[in-house]
């Protein structure tokens, strides 16, 4: 059995539709990266998924029950961890875990032995009756993620688990996630970092503008982009000439600039003595030299034309958000 | 568990939050405990001639018949409160968290308001005590104490629930608290600070008929000359209109928000 099931979902918000008819399916114990940038549909999707939302068309199961009709049994079957953790400043630690825990039916004394446990492995048993509107970015996020995991769901949804973390913070929850994933949960994660897709997705969906685009393991969606290229910069002046000498190798790519040039190799590092042999011997000085290994970015830029990065650089754009 | 038992739990504990984030956030309690005490004090002081005046029920002292306009006051913010604090809880996503829980959604409502009920009860009980502390009789003696704390604590409940429904539908806690004049525009329109039969037209008809001056008089009663059926009768069917009024309007608003999200 799946353990998310989508066909057809959609969502429109007015006139704008949000979710355009995405097919997803996640097997039980699988890590799904659902990768996208801003207003790309990822929050809308995972707000149907934990019926939050009411979807405006399609269907959509998660752990075999119908987020619409057993909503109730959905609930009961999740964790979820939604973006910019959802934690009420005013209550401490302690107090939010043991009242998610009565909000999940645990009995009180099993409730605070589990929210004990839970702060002792997030590392906030320190901090555990220190009100939350002290605690850093991170130690909110472990809250959250605590509080998501107290009745040991078999479905997790993370929504954009470590944006605005420091890196150190974002290994700590990558850590969390895989440790759990090991325990068995299935994690269904949105992100809009294309390194923690890869890091930590068994399978990635690439959503953008309400469509999945894309869908597959990282690496063979990498794979079907070609095969790595070697970027050489080049003394200036001598670019034409080391492109004709490189075409002979492989298949020239576009350049980034005058400086560069690009070659495909087939054999990825094994080529590049070869490279570096021919422009030696057509007398063409080379400045440096990288392999680059196709990423997720230019999966991303292959399906949708743009670069997903770059983009959340420039635009902070969100999903519509209803009236 | 049964599912009562169940959500009974869940209730409390939702109340209890609500409570504790009540006294953690001064700006919710200020309103409350301060304003009232502060205006029942300028009032008191400067406006218990009135009782001479001819048509002014028979009182033992302005402070007296005040004390019923001050505990509607304070039940009257603590709904507001209520409301804002269930808004801020939208604005920040908190209210999530309790809808993907696997409850019924009806009580995370009656959480939010179970607490709101305790602040009347904390309203009453503080309002009673200040009559005590400051000379006022209790004319209905104990049992008309408990009736004057039980009418504050429900019609607490019942304004509470229209509280919720406003900031469940709008999801904004600056709505919410933009209606506060309007509470105080209900409350001098009532019979909470001066007695109806000394009021002018228009002011007096509207008073008449709105439902706060029943509550009110339901309150007082027991307080100024000790328990009536009727002024019990005319507080509970207030309260009860207002309750379905809330519970209708609630349930019309948990419904649009989870049709938009």
């Amino acid at each position: 059995m799946a353990a998310i099931e989508v066909a057809g979902l959609e969502r429109s918000f007015g006139e704008v539709l949000a979710v355009r008819g995405i097919d997803l399916r996640v097997a039980e114990g699988e890590i799904y990266g659902f990768l996208g940038p801003n207003g790309a549909g990822k929050t809308t999707t995972v707000r149907m998924l934990t019926t939050l939302l009411l979807p405006s068309g399609g269907r959509a199961s998660v752990a075999g029950h119908d987020v619409v009709a057993e909503a109730r049994r959905v609930r009961a079957s999740i964790g979820v961890a939604l973006q910019e953790a959802a934690l009420d400043p005013l209550m401490t630690g302690r107090e939010l875990i043991r009242l998610q825990a009565t909000l999940q039916g645990l009995p009180p004394a099993a409730g605070r032995r589990r929210a004990d446990a839970l702060l002792e492995r997030v590392d906030l048993a320190g901090a555990a009756d220190r009100r939350v509107g002290g605690y850093s970015g991170g130690m909110k996020r472990r809250l959250d993620l605590a509080a998501a995991l107290v009745h040991e769901p078999s479905v997790l949804f993370l929504d954009e688990p470590t944006t605005g973390l420091d890196p150190v913070s974002r290994k700590t929850i990558w850590e969390e996630v895989r440790a759990l994933n090991e325990d068995g949960t299935t994690v269904f994660l949105t992100t809009q970092y294309l390194e923690e897709a890869d890091q930590l997705a068994d399978n990635v969906g690439i959503i953008d503008s309400g469509r999945i685009v894309a869908e597959g393991t990282p690496e063979s969606l990498k794979d079907e982009i070609g095969d790595p290229h070697v970027e050489l910069l080049i003394s200036e002046g001598e670019a034409a000439e080391a492109e004709r000498v490189c075409a002979e190798i492989g298949r020239l790519l576009p350049p980034k600039d005058g400086k560069r040039v690009l070659v495909e190799v087939e054999n990825g590092a094994a080529d590049i003595p070869r490279v570096v042999r021919a422009l030696d011997e057509a007398g063409i000085a080379v400045e440096s030299l990288e392999l680059v290994r196709p990423t997720l970015d230019d999966v991303f830029v292959d399906k949708t034309g743009h670069h997903l990065e770059k983009e959340e650089s420039e635009d902070g754009g969100e999903e519509p958000v209803p009236a | 568990m049964s599912e009562l038992t169940r959500s009974g739990r869940v209730v409390r504990a939702l109340g209890a939050r609500s409570i504790r984030q009540t006294f953690r956030r001064p700006q919710l309690l200020a309103p409350i405990v301060v304003f009232p005490t502060l205006l029942l004090a300028i009032q008191t002081g400067g406006a218990g001639a009135s009782i001479e005046l001819p048509g002014f029920p028979p009182v033992q002292s302005f402070l007296q018949f005040m004390l019923a306009g001050s505990m509607m006051q304070s039940m009257m913010l603590a709904g507001n409160s209520g409301g804002i604090a269930f808004a801020v809880d939208i604005e920040m996503g908190f209210t999530d968290r309790l809808f993907a829980a696997p409850i019924p959604r009806f009580a995370i409502v009656l959480g939010r308001l179970a607490g709101t009920a305790a602040l009347g009860l904390f309203a009453s009980l503080w309002f009673l005590a200040i009559g005590l502390i400051f000379g006022a009789h209790i004319e209905g003696g104990v049992p008309g104490a408990l009736l004057a704390i039980l009418l504050v604590t429900a019609s607490a409940l019942a304004v509470g629930g229209i509280g919720a429904a406003i900031a469940l539908r709008t999801g904004s806690a600056s709505v919410v608290q933009g209606l506060f004049p309007l509470v105080l525009v209900v409350l001098f329109l009532s019979s909470a600070f001066f007695p109806q039969e000394l009021m002018i037209e228009p002011a007096k008809t509207i008073a008449e008929y709105n439902p706060l001056s029943f509550i009110v008089e339901g309150v007082r009663e027991p307080i100024i000359s000790g328990i009536d059926a009727t002024h019990t009768l005319e507080a509970v069917a207030a309260i009860l209109g207002i309750v379905v009024l809330g519970l209708v309007l609630s349930s019309r608003a948990l419904r649009h928000r989870l049709r938009v999200g």
